[in-house]
């Protein structure tokens, strides 16, 4: 998205209009970084400082009881489990989904591109079209699907729901990113012999490094991240992460304990801002090299 | 039967036509050129000889070989593209037995036809780069090596020069023309540079429209041009086509035409049977260098006509000073030495060698003369 | 025919090959996306309640489903809160994006502060607002302690208020993302083309207004198209947040259908509401996807 980031912009302020923009996109700095901060120093401090009026201060009292509890003992809907065993959970369910998702979407933006027949933009706007459905619409035929397949309740169930929904958007991507790989490389290959496949592994993959960190990110966060299927069809061993949190979150009975919950809040969210911090800008690099749009 | 014979072959994209009934024939060891604007169809034209687009009816043989149908890597051809097509993740060594690997030929044959091919192009030292690292004449050498290495039946050129630099691409239109000299190979090339076509070739296939409009040795297309169209694409700058109108006087056919007052001028047709148009409007087309000064007019023509008109612009262009003039309402260039006193503005007497005239039916747009 | 007879197996194979492998996909979203659509359009059209079934009702849910106080409520919030988070989403993206493009020092920090968080899961946010807008111990307590005795600040335990806590959130959630759009379509205007308006005399707000803006169209309509599928979805901030609450202060369309299907046992209104949903994202989607996609061939 950055591709010109060292361009001069030919647009010329006053120094005091610098001023302000710069005080404006500090506040909104701050702005964003507020919850991040309060879930921090919140999750290192006693539960009394907080519900003493101090969450906004730096901890008297520093302590990791909170991320411990969080993770290994805090009561998970019946069971003092913590949250590992969620964490865990999810591992298993998004790496062979964000896998089998990546892969699908390569070869269907092969085939889309370069490959094209009769109908092709079509079938390419009905899995477009997919990813954007209220999920709501399948919840109810999906929950008898998995269990006449038997994976009702299950992690497996799980990755095929997430790999259904979002071959869409894989399949977006690498079709972009394809779409400007030049023909004629195919076109030669094809002259030279290759088959099908061959061209797939030698002359496409090893270019395909870009746009598969971008599918790969995209679809780690939004699996990581989702709610809704694994409040829907996972079962009690199954439970993602996500869902996990929300119980512990919302558990209505016996003392609140926010720094609890803030510690696993931020559990939950590290994977995804790890992936963010350190791949985020190969995401963007990627998706400007595929020319993707919105 | 030839070598290569594309027999009433025409291309539709549904309902849409592109290529009509297009034959042509050439023998081994010829270099055709496929030459025309773009969208005239002379790159779907070579992609069918290639087998990268479908035939949809008619038939293309290689020694006699059908084609229709048969895998492009099975039919003994190789391409060279415009981009050169060169695969970024292999280095140049890879890139130019790619084809051979994928045709099962065994690791050391390889690596010996790897070394002669890059020998015969000069391009050893850069064998263990990656494409990325090279010049663009760099990668047009690797690009012809990874064809030459498959020692195909006919080679299938898209417009390879194109994204060279002037220079460059005289320097490589040489070379290719030396390659084709030394190894005797038949070639299709495709591009829309009729001066490429010109000096490459031993045939060219004029197209427009999906048409081919002409299909000859390059003299014959330059010096009897089919129709207006192959008349203006061929030869820079273009033919002037003119109107004007045939009056027989004292039995010899004339054309006459207007100069830039309007009034007329008569110039002598070298073919009598132009007397059958008598009386009837005709384009005239005259190439810019049969018209000079009295001094440089071809010694060799028996037919050379005089005539005054006003200059209105001088281009010098070093080597010649292009001339324009009004003639039949339309601007006429004419190709002068460049020592040539001419002055805008002045007038001048021009010598027309109308042994090269052409004589065109406005109608139709056909030659009807020679 | 010459063409079939010259055609060999393994190039009539190589043909067919890039359509075998299309088809495993093709074939789960025709079932799992086509198929299901039809299926949970055709139930909400019967009498299913507790487990699906297939007595025809007619547009009865779909009636029954208007007559509820409870569904009014989830469109009015609904309502609420795609006009606020669209807009102020669209206002602040574009705003920080046109700050963010005045060769700001460390840009590349400040776009990650902006734009992180997007990785994280609406759980995650919706905890984090939950217990700061929390007044028992977040900013009102916080205030309090520091002096502010009066400082009153309730929101999300208020019927009349909790949904804009819901746009908050959802505005701090998106609002980066929504700005490296605008970035993005600031970076790829014509320098040339401000130079010359700059050469004609255009003030800064001029060439603002008049020049680049107008030229950021295409980023405009992603970002709405964004948003406004984002907005119709919006329902694991919700659940987080406040659970719907307080009361049905804050339900949408999307925990309506939830809360209908999975714990009231009513499928037949829970699929009407969910087709509604389909319907409105439908609207806007499809002339969006047919545009891009026809611009494309």
């Amino acid at each position: 998205m950055m591709a010109h980031a060292t361009q001069d912009t030919a647009i010329r302020t006053g120094r005091a209009v610098r001023m302000l923009i710069y005080l404006v996109l500090v506040l909104f700095a701050l702005f964003y970084m507020l919850p991040l901060y309060v879930m921090l120093v919140n999750s290192v401090k006693p539960l009394d400082e907080i519900t003493g009026g101090g969450m906004m201060n730096l901890p008297q009292v520093w302590t990791l009881a909170p991320w411990a509890k969080a993770w290994s003992s805090a009561q998970i809907g019946v069971e003092p489990t913590g949250l590992s065993p969620y964490f865990w959970n999810s591992i298993k369910m998004v790496v062979p989904a964000v896998a089998i998702s990546t892969i699908l979407g390569a070869l269907n933006g092969y085939v889309l591109t370069k490959w094209r027949f009769r109908g092709d933009t079509i079938l390419f706007g009905l899995m477009l079209f997919a990813c954007f459905i209220p999920f709501q619409i399948v919840l109810i035929p999906m929950a008898r699907m998995l269990g006449l397949m038997g994976l009702a309740g299950t992690t497996w169930g799980l990755v095929l729901v997430h790999v259904v929904y979002g071959i869409g958007f894989t399949t977006l991507y690498f079709r972009n990113y394809y779409a400007v790989f030049p023909t004629e490389l195919v076109r030669a290959a094809q002259i030279d012999g290759a088959g099908f496949f061959q061209i797939f592994w030698r002359i496409l993959l090893p270019s395909s490094g870009p746009i598969a960190v971008v599918s790969i990110i995209w679809q780690f966060t939004n699996i990581w991240n989702d709610f809704l299927f694994g409040a829907s069809f996972a079962g009690a061993d199954s439970q993602p992460m996500t869902v996990a949190l929300n119980n512990l979150v919302q558990a209505s009975h016996g003392v609140k304990e926010y720094n609890v919950h803030f510690a696993g809040a931020i559990l939950a969210a590290l994977p995804t801002l790890l992936v963010y911090i350190v791949a985020g800008r190969y995401f963007v690099r990627g998706l400007m090299a595929g020319s993707v749009k919105g | 039967m030839g070598f290569l014979d594309i027999d009433n072959t025409t291309k539709s994209y549904g309902a849409v036509e592109v290529l009509h009934n297009v034959d042509i024939s050439i023998e081994e060891g010829e270099f055709l050129v496929l030459v025309g604007p773009s969208g005239c169809g002379k790159s779907t034209l070579l992609n069918m000889i290639a087998g990268l687009e479908e035939i949809s009816s008619g038939e293309i043989r290689i020694k006699d070989q059908v084609m229709n149908g048969v895998h492009p890597s099975k039919r003994n051809i190789a391409m060279v593209f415009q981009s050169y097509a060169l695969y970024p993740n292999m280095k140049v060594g890879q890139n130019i037995t790619f084809g051979l690997e994928m045709h099962g030929t065994p690791k050391p044959e390889r690596e010996k036809a790897m070394r002669e091919v890059a020998n015969l192009l000069q391009i050893e030292q850069l064998l263990d780069r990656k494409p990325g690292a090279l010049s663009g004449g760099q990668r047009q050498r690797v690009a012809m090596g990874r064809a030459l290495v498959r020692d195909p039946d006919v080679f299938l050129f898209d417009e390879p020069l194109s994204n060279l630099d002037a220079k460059l691409r005289v320097d490589m239109r040489t070379e290719i023309k030396k390659l084709h000299q030394k190894l005797g190979t038949t070639i299709v090339y495709v591009t829309h540079d009729q001066i490429e076509a010109m000096t490459l070739s031993t045939r060219i296939a004029v197209m427009n429209g999906g048409y081919v409009q002409q299909l000859g040795t390059p003299q014959d297309i330059y010096d009897t041009p089919a129709n207006i169209f192959v008349a203006t694409f061929m030869g820079s700058p273009a033919m002037n086509v003119v109107p004007a109108r045939v009056a027989v006087e004292n039995g010899k056919p004339m054309a006459r035409v207007a100069l830039h007052d309007g009034t007329e001028t008569a110039l002598p047709f070298s073919q009598d049977n132009m007397a059958d148009w008598d009386g009837k409007d005709i384009l005239l087309g005259i190439r810019p260098e049969t018209i000079t000064d009295e001094d440089a007019a071809d010694r060799k023509s028996s037919n050379i006509a005089h005539m005054t008109n006003r200059i209105v612009v001088t281009e010098p262009a070093g080597s010649d000073t292009f001339v324009t003039m009004t003639m039949g309402g339309k601007d006429v260039i004419a190709r002068m030495r460049s020592d040539a006193e001419v002055h805008p503005g002045a007038d001048f007497t021009f010598a027309v060698n109308m042994e090269k005239a052409v004589a065109f039916d406005p109608a139709t747009e056909a030659r009807i003369a020679p | 025919m010459a063409q079939a007879a010259n055609a060999d197996f393994k190039t009539r194979l190589q043909t067919w090959l890039p359509k075998l492998v299309l088809s495993p996909s093709l074939a789960m979203v025709l079932i799992f996306v086509y198929g299901f659509i039809a299926f949970s359009v055709y139930l909400s059209f019967t009498d299913s309640r507790l487990l699906p079934s297939f007595g025809w009702v007619g547009w009865e849910n779909y009636s029954k489903l208007w007559r509820l106080s409870h569904w009014e409520t989830s469109i009015t919030n609904m309502g609420i809160f795609a006009l606020l988070y669209i807009g102020i989403c669209t206002v602040l993206g574009l705003s920080l994006a046109i700050f963010l493009d005045q060769k700001i020092r460390a840009e590349g920090f400040i776009r990650t502060v902006y734009l992180y968080p997007m990785a994280l899961s609406f759980i995650v946010t919706g905890t984090a607002w939950k217990w700061f807008l929390d007044p028992g111990i977040g900013l009102e307590n916080v205030m309090q302690s520091w002096g502010w005795t009066s400082f009153e600040f309730d929101w999300i335990k208020n019927r009349d208020f909790a949904i804009y806590t819901v746009v908050l959130a959802a505005v701090w959630q998106t609002s980066g993302f929504v700005m490296a759009m605008f970035l993005a379509g600031l970076r790829g205007i014509d320098n040339e083309i401000l130079k010359a308006a700059q050469m004609d005399g255009a003030s800064n707000w001029n060439l603002y207004r008049r020049i680049i803006i107008p030229q950021l169209r295409p980023a405009f309509l992603s970002a709405f198209v964004i948003l406004s599928h984002l907005a119709i979805k919006t329902f694991d901030l919700v659940i987080a947040l406040t659970g719907g609450g307080p009361g049905r202060a804050t339900e949408l369309p999307a925990t309506f259908m939830y809360s209908y299907t999975f714990s009231r046992n009513q499928m037949g209104i829970g699929a009407a509401s969910a087709t509604i949903m389909l319907m409105t994202i439908a609207a806007i989607m499809i002339p969006y996807l047919y545009a891009e996609l026809r611009e494309k061939k």
